[in-house]
């Protein structure tokens, strides 16, 4: 059975450029609504495998389409959201991560030029993993770079860090680093030593404390 | 005990002072007489200034020992001379070659026309009369101890009246504190003209830095998505011609243009938070520095305490000084921690920006802070900065009247309870004296009615009750006037005070 997607967005070139691209790697679009009220009943009563969610909706074109995704994750906990925007913020993604279930994306309205990539992330979302965008990690790495021990990373630690964070399994970073998969696993064994993190297969428990630790480190 | 020391201790030397403003009264009265009658203009300026000089003395002594601050009272001096496109410099209807002449020119009219001058000259004139008058303890203590030394029995008399004039010179000085504010203080005109020269220069600079912020986000635009929709534009004409004769060609062009347009949209968003941030607009003030702090490197700690959201334009204001003050504290500070504060103080939203760097910051150098009292200039805002070599430096925002209809508590929008007093008795008894006892009474009289009934006017002899009767009829009209009038005082006098200046209507 094909997993069944809700899609919020306002415009209406962009709506139907997502409704056709999940159709084409096949999702069935159970609704596509453009404003933040339409979202919520959607999410609620189609409890829909995933959602792609638009960050500014009508009618007051502020954050609706955010509060709606996390209204409706209150109601349905571990509900897969996809956030898209126009700009990324950490305090979005951390918003988004705080209530710990997992199957949280959030991404620049740009990946979607790039349709491999963006699906997969779509798919990994609605698997119960993360999709963070590049340009979050590395926001939340330059702003947490000065803070202990992080800067005991070695470059090569940091960066299968940030791939990690992304949401990003070990064969993944692999590939994406040219590296074979047991040096990446001896990275990341690194990494959560240097962190005092358990080691975990789960990716998404993977990312959720990578954040977890990144949050803790500023508070 | 110890008061009236310090009293008799601060009279003397200010007393003294005022004694030597005869010579100078006696000094500028000449230079006012010979620059008017012989023409001698030039003498005016500089006996002006020597009286400028004079008062800004007073006012600091009036601070510092008689508890008043006097503030200065004078027009804001006139703009500088402005150079013409021809190169000349004019005057009503003269052109000069250099400033000078015109810029003296409005100098002196300036001093002139101005009436603090004028009542600067009136205190320097009248003061040694007063200062006379703060001796006076002095006088009658050292007379008293001269004659007792003497063995005259006069003494005692005079000895009693030095502690009476040492009793009374706690009010001397407090009286004389009043009169300094009275003829030094500024008036409303003087309050009114500097508050409308300093909107006129908010006002310029506002349009100037606005001018310049439009300038810089086209060039911006045109250097940047501008140039890459064209190239984006021109390489789908490309694969256009390619897509049949060459698909691969075609496709490594079509991934160029998606790169092209990725970059665009990067640059847009940067310009885009320029301007406004995204999260400002959809989340507010506090959320909007909260997402700052996140991204700084530094360690922040924000709190907000703010029951409503300020207007946009203020929060733009504010969110910008905040962000400049992060950056001056991670670039200059050498900070690891700061702490940023919002809060409402009233009808002001304040800002405090700590940090534990290494302080010196100092807004006559940097320019990042006149920008930041540029941005702020436009709504009044004020930029208090304390920062000690060693730090820590703390940074305070002030924006005024930026919760304008928040804050219900403030003292002028209730009536208080003795007002409200009068208009409960006017309108509950007003009738009285002005129906049965005044206008009824009247017609009673008139028309020679025999029944005296509970008129109580009528039972009085003869002669006093016409005067009696108008006086009724004027009391209720009086009554109920104060009833209708004193709400519509009130509610103008707040609406004025709300408009203006709080100051302004303390020296009406």
């Amino acid at each position: 059975m094909s997993a069944r997607a809700v899609i919020a967005e306002d415009l209406y070139l962009l709506r139907e450029g997502l409704v056709h691209l999940l159709q084409a790697h096949g999702f069935e679009v159970v609704a596509a609504v453009e404003s933040g009220p339409e979202l919520l009943k959607a999410l609620t009563t189609e409890r829909p495998d995933v959602a792609v969610v638009d960050v500014r909706l009508p009618p007051t074109f502020t954050d609706e389409g955010l509060q709606a995704a996390l209204a409706a994750r209150r109601a349905i906990p571990g509900l897969p959201v996809l956030v898209l925007s126009q700009h990324v913020e950490q305090l979005y993604a951390r918003e988004l991560l705080a209530d710990g279930s997992g199957a949280i994306g959030y991404l620049l309205k740009d990946r979607v030029f790039n349709a491999e990539q963006f699906v997969d992330a779509v798919r990994r979302v609605a698997a119960g993993g993360t999709a963070m965008d590049p340009e979050v990690i590395a926001k939340l790495l330059a702003s947490t770079a000065r803070h202990e021990p992080l800067g005991e990373l070695t470059p090569r630690e940091r960066e299968v860090l940030e791939l990690m964070a992304e949401g990003r399994s070990n064969t993944a970073i692999s590939q994406r680093l040219f590296l074979s998969e047991s040096a990446v696993g001896k990275h990341t064994a690194g990494i959560f030593t240097k962190l005092g993190l358990a080691p975990s297969d789960d990716d998404n428990r993977r990312v959720l404390a990578v954040l977890t630790y990144l949050n803790a480190a500023r508070s | 005990m110890r008061r009236y020391a310090v009293a008799t201790a601060r009279a003397l030397p200010l007393g003294l002072l005022a004694l030597t403003d005869v010579v100078l009264t006696v000094v500028v009265v000449l230079m006012i007489v010979l620059s008017f009658a012989l023409g001698l203009i030039f003498l005016f300026p500089p006996g002006a200034r020597m009286l400028r000089r004079r008062t800004a003395l007073a006012r600091r002594l009036s601070d510092r020992w008689l508890g008043r601050e006097i503030g200065p009272s004078y027009l804001p001096p006139p703009p500088p001379v402005r150079r013409q496109p021809d190169g000349w410099y004019r005057h009503d209807r003269q052109l000069y070659k250099t400033p000078r002449v015109p810029e003296w020119n409005n100098r002196w009219k300036w001093m002139f026309g101005d009436p603090a001058t004028w009542r600067d000259l009136l205190w320097v004139t009248l003061n040694p009369l007063l200062g006379a008058a703060l001796l006076l303890p002095v006088i009658a203590i050292g007379y008293a101890v001269s004659t007792a030394r003497q063995g005259q029995p006069v003494a005692l008399l005079l000895g009693l009246m030095a502690v009476a004039a040492t009793a009374a010179t706690p009010w001397l000085l407090r009286f004389y504190g009043w009169w300094n504010e009275m003829l030094l203080g500024p008036t409303a005109k003087s309050l009114l003209a500097s508050r409308i020269h300093s909107l006129n220069q908010a006002h310029l600079e506002t349009a100037d830095s606005q001018a310049a912020e439009l300038r810089r986000i086209e060039r911006d635009l045109h250097d940047g998505a501008q140039a890459r929709l064209v190239a984006i534009g021109m390489t789908l004409g490309a694969v256009e011609a390619l897509v049949e004769t060459d698909p691969t060609a075609a496709k490594a062009l079509l991934g160029k243009a998606r790169e092209a347009s990725s970059t665009a949209l990067t640059e847009l968003r940067g310009l885009v938070r320029g301007i406004h941030p995204p999260v400002l607009s959809e989340r507010g003030l506090g959320d909007a520095v909260r997402a700052l702090a996140l991204d700084s490197p530094l360690e922040v700690k924000v709190t907000v305490d703010l029951k409503t959201r300020p207007e946009p334009p203020v929060e733009s204001a504010a969110y910008f000084s905040i962000s400049e003050l992060l950056t001056n504290a991670v670039r200059h500070g050498g900070a690891d921690r700061v702490w940023i504060d919002i809060s409402n103080q009233g009808k002001t939203l304040r800002v405090t920006v700590t940090d534990d760097g290494s302080g010196g910051a100092d807004p006559a150098r940097g320019s990042g802070l006149r920008g930041i009292e540029r941005r702020l200039a436009a709504f009044d805002g004020v930029l208090a900065i304390s920062s000690p070599p060693g730090g820590p430096t703390i940074v305070t925002v002030d924006l005024p009247h930026a919760l304008a209809w928040e804050d219900d508590s403030d003292k002028t929008a209730q009536m208080p309870k003795w007002k409200w007093a009068i208009v409960g008795f006017g309108y509950g008894l007003g009738w009285l004296p002005l129906f049965p006892q005044g206008i009824v009474t009247a017609i009673m009289k008139i028309i020679e009615h025999e029944n005296k009934s509970w008129f109580y006017i009528l039972y009085l002899p003869e002669p006093v009750q016409w005067p009696l009767i108008i006086f009724n009829i004027a009391l209720g009209i009086v009554m109920y006037g104060a009833a209708v009038l004193i709400p519509i005082q009130h509610s103008r006098e707040r609406w004025m005070a709300e408009a203006t200046p709080r100051r302004l209507w303390l020296h009406r």
